[in-house]
């Protein structure tokens, strides 16, 4: 009655666990399906990316949707009312007209890519303008880091919008100018952000244990630093583009930022204002449309965050 | 700790310096101040001989130093169109920006901290969920957009409270909540976060050993050493909230150095603009500064070197 | 005074998690008397520390405990309400933790945080709290008692907040005190203090002590007697001197072969070691946890019950084999090789 033939024969539960450990490694999901399992369970990343995609497809296939040309004016037929009014109503202007007869419905839609251009636009140049500086302090050190930090603590300590404002006054109010400010000013939280994930990239141990297996500066940057840069990258990204677009909106209500005839929400509701109290629908509906489109990009931001979090290393 | 205040009001300066110097160029590019001045009826003579007598012809670096020496001593000269002296015209208004500003970032602390707190405690329940859902409509929602809905349901519809003028106390209702509202997401979560983070460390479950009260050691040793970011973040917010009070003293009619400066704008009043510019950025400046030493009052372990 | 302070019987806690339900304590009992040590050994993941966290009432609210007893005192502690228990906790139950470093709140000073255990449980002026706080702080070492109370957690050392954490326990004079590997985190010689330290107050306060670690050594020099835990259940218990000289069960044995013992172990010999992980705890669980890693196991392993075998004065162990086959000879081998 050998010991080891009994301990053979009895399948001992140490060997079971490790047969089930092999079979996890096998059938472990791909990266791919657990990134789709991921996105499907959060179900406010779903509800931001349709709810953007939508607006983006407004906005992309305007000139095919709209019932009007938003600029044309029909002095006939101003202030009329939408549909669910039935004093005076007419069939093809479904939510009516403002004040020097431009179709609603049809400034509304290009309304969206006015915001949706002043938004990616800025959020481009000031993501630029911000990864620059950032990389460059968080790379150098030292007295360059230091400037940058002042700089960064300087454009924290402008009231924006004042200063905002302020340039449209000395520059003229149009969209490139309104992009070009925006994007002049928002670049605050790029350059931080930046700054910081090159510092902790330079120290990193995945970087010098690449540099300790003979790959250059290049491919470390590449390889390496890139992929863990882009998902917050991608956040801010989102978060600049929302917040350019409700400071466009504001400055365009107080008259500082695009001008009449385009079509922006922000301007929409500063017309508006006047007969605010008799058809209050011409402030609810600019207004939601800000804030879905806002809504939608905050949710697909944090959504993306959520979604990637977990990818790196 | 004097040093590095002495160090921190230094560069404070120097700060003040770079964003008046840059709003100086900024107006004085766009205008000219001595046609402001001058009026619209007035002939070119007359403007050429305002603008010696101002100064107006000299050198833009020059006219920033002799503004920045005077403004030192708190001399912001005399507004292009009302001839006052701005000074005068700024502290008559500037009560009602703080006013403002201090209550809207009450507010948000008032809802912020109870919220995050409850969130923190029961994370993934239904008032978790309420509180992040308020969080995010509260991010996406236009400020001036969300005033003027207020205004139509409260001021109009069940004439609730008034929507113009800073006379009583309900004056400030409204512009309270429309300005206060959009500081609760960064507060709130940031409560949750530090309070979800504070409730699962090792001294809590020393607190809890000893056998003291669950509000003893949610008051006392939770939310004591949770709050400290967040009261930090929220004397950052307060700055923000007043360079936020522009848009809102304008739709309610508060006359406060917010709604001073958009009319400033539009009238090319350029010695207002000025000011009120320095001002903001002075209490940025500050604010910062109390926020950091606030934060090293509150939290022993960090001694300011 | 009642001699028996502890006394639990078939102790259960189960966690639901998403996996199933995880059994991490599946039947213990002990008992503790009064002036006696009882030392809990295992290895992490035994489920030692969260048995000291059931006895205190501090596990989360989704964990399920229930035993057949569960008497401190005389008293069930399972039919105390939530607030009867924290009056108990921290009174006449009081518990050490592992890590000084991070256990003091670091926004008080620690005579806030001392005086508060005392005001907690005894109505009475502020100045018995502080008087008791400088009492104690002298007991456990600490010079300069008076102004080391104005000193905030961070300014102290982690010996000596441990010296703090052993005062704060005692500031109501509890009858059991339960330590969680309290030298754990501590250096060497500090830790040598400490467990000197234990010893005495518990013998001059006559508490009864619950130490809970990982280190053999320490069970030795402290235990008056010791229970070995392994994957949820005590394999092997009695008195110190009983198991660490006849150690029947296959763990425990293990465990000693581990320790080097100068003079003893032979240079260059193989320092034992035990092969294997500690299995996992979910779901239905049948025989002998430790058979996967025992080089004794056999078939009959897997339907093991639960009785022990008991070999006299209180040593008992839980194994299919008979004392005769479990014995080690001087040699560390069983003496009866079947």
């Amino acid at each position: 009655m050998s010991q080891t033939s009994e301990t053979v024969s009895s399948v001992p539960l140490g060997q079971q666990l490790g047969a089930n450990q092999i079979l996890d490694e096998v059938f472990e999901p791909s990266p791919f399906s657990k990134i789709r399992k991921r996105i499907f369970k959060n179900h406010s990343f779903l509800i931001g990316t349709i709810i953007l995609l939508s607006i983006l497809g407004v906005a992309v296939f305007a000139p095919v949707l709209v019932p009007h040309d938003p600029y044309d004016q029909e002095l006939s037929s101003r202030l009329m009312n939408p549909f669910w009014h039935d004093k005076k109503h007419a069939v093809e202007h479904v939510l009516g007209t403002d004040k020097v007869g431009r179709d609603y419905l049809s400034r509304l839609i290009y309304g969206a890519q006015v915001s949706l251009l002043i938004g990616f636009s800025s959020m481009l140049i000031s993501g630029i303008i911000g990864t620059v500086m950032g990389v460059t302090a968080g790379y150098f050190g030292g007295r360059v880091d230091m400037v940058v930090n002042f700089i960064i603590n300087t454009r924290l300590a402008m009231p924006v919008f004042l200063v905002a404002m302020a340039a449209v006054v000395a520059f003229g109010a149009s969209l490139t100018v309104v992009i070009l400010v925006l994007g002049l000013f928002l670049w605050d939280r790029f350059a931080v952000v930046m700054r910081s994930i090159t510092m902790q990239a330079r120290d990193l141990d995945y970087v010098n244990a690449a540099r300790a297996i003979g790959c250059s500066t290049p491919h470390i940057i590449v390889r390496e630093i890139f992929p863990n840069v882009l998902s917050s990258l991608t956040v801010i990204a989102t978060v600049e583009m929302a917040n350019a677009i409700l400071l466009e909106a504001a400055l365009s209500f107080l008259g500082f930022g695009v001008q009449a005839p385009t079509p922006s929400w922000g301007l929409m509701l500063n017309e508006a204002r006047e007969y605010m109290f008799f058809s209050p629908w011409l402030l609810a509906l600019p207004g939601a449309c800000l804030f879905m489109l806002v809504l939608a990009i905050n949710l697909f931001g944090d959504g993306l965050r959520d979604v990637t979090m977990g990818q790196e290393r | 700790m004097l040093a590095y205040t002495l160090k921190r009001t230094f560069v404070a300066f120097l700060i003040l310096i770079v964003v008046s110097a840059l709003t100086f160029s900024l107006s004085h590019l766009s205008t000219d101040p001595a046609m402001t001045i001058a009026g619209e009826t007035a002939s070119e003579a007359d403007i050429e001989a305002i603008r010696k007598l101002y100064g107006y012809d000299r050198p833009v670096y020059e006219q920033y130093i002799s503004w920045a020496t005077r403004a030192m001593s708190g001399d912001f000269g005399e507004s292009f169109h009302y001839r006052q002296r701005v000074s005068e015209m700024i502290s008559g208004r500037i009560g009602t920006t703080m006013t403002l500003g201090l209550c809207a970032i009450l507010f948000a602390l008032a809802i912020s901290i109870p919220l995050g707190t409850i969130a923190a405690i029961r994370p993934n329940s239904w008032i978790d969920r309420i509180a992040l859902f308020i969080a995010v409509i509260g991010q996406a929602l236009p400020t001036f957009w969300f005033a003027l809905m207020m205004i139509i349901v409260f001021g109009v519809w069940w004439r609730w409270l008034p929507i113009s003028g800073n006379t009583t106390w309900q004056h400030f209702v409204m512009p309270t909540i429309a300005l206060g509202y959009y500081a609760t997401p960064a507060l709130m979560r940031l409560t949750r976060a530090g309070m979800i983070e504070v409730l699962a460390s090792d001294y809590i479950r020393t607190a809890k050993a000893k056998g003291l009260r669950p509000m003893t050691v949610l008051f006392k040793h939770a939310l004591r050493n949770a709050i400290i970011p967040v009261v930090s973040l929220a004397a950052v917010w307060f700055g923000f909230m007043l360079g936020g009070s522009i848009v809102i003293e304008t739709i309610f009619n508060l006359k406060g150095i917010g709604w001073l400066s958009y009319d400033a704008l539009l009238r090319a009043d350029l010695p207002v603009v000025q000011a009120i510019v320095l001002i903001f950025a002075s209490f940025y400046v500050v604010l910062t500064l109390f926020a950091d030493l606030l934060n090293a009052y509150l939290d022993p372990r960090i001694s300011v070197r | 005074m009642t001699k028996t302070v502890l006394e639990i019987e078939d102790l259960h806690v189960d966690i639901p998690v998403s996996a199933g339900v995880l059994h991490p304590v599946r039947g213990i009992s002990f008992s503790v008397e009064r002036g006696e040590t009882l030392c809990i050994v295992g290895e992490s993941g035994c489920g030692k520390s969260l048995t000291s966290l059931s006895m205190m009432g501090l596990l989360p609210k989704t964990a399920q405990v229930s035993a057949g007893r569960m008497e401190f005192l005389g008293r069930d502690l399972r039919l105390l309400s939530e607030r009867e228990m924290s009056d108990v906790r921290g009174a006449s139950m009081a518990m050490i933790f592992q890590e000084p470093m991070t256990s003091l709140n670091p926004a008080y000073t620690i005579g806030n945080q001392l005086e508060e255990a005392y005001r907690r449980h005894n109505k009475g002026a502020r100045s018995d709290a502080r008087d008791r706080a400088v009492f104690l702080l002298e007991k456990v070492g600490i010079s300069a008692a008076s102004s080391r109370l104005k000193q905030y957690p961070h300014q102290l050392s982690g010996g000596l907040r441990q010296r703090v954490m052993i005062a704060m326990a005692l500031m109501c004079g509890p009858d059991l005190v339960i330590a969680d590997e309290p030298t754990t985190a501590l250096d060497v010689t500090i830790q040598a203090q400490i467990l000197h330290l234990l010893a005495e107050l518990q013998r001059e306060f006559d508490m009864g002590m619950v130490l809970i670690t990982h280190d053999l050594g320490i069970v030795a020099r402290v235990a008056d007697k010791v229970a070995v835990m392994y994957a949820g259940k005590i394999v092997e218990a009695g008195p110190c001197t009983s198991v660490f000289e006849n150690p029947l069960h296959p763990y425990t044995q293990g465990l000693l072969r581990c320790i080097p013992v100068p003079g003893k172990t032979a240079r260059g010999a193989h320092l034992g070691s035990i092969p294997g992980v500690v299995p996992n705890l979910v779901g239905d669980l049948q025989g002998c946890m430790f058979r996967n890693r025992c080089e004794y196991a056999t078939s009959a392993c897997a339907d093991m019950g639960e009785e022990a075998q008991s070999v006299g004065d209180g040593h008992s162990y839980t194994c299919v084999l008979s004392p005769d086959e479990a014995s080690m000879d001087a040699d560390n081998k069983k003496v009866a090789n079947a």
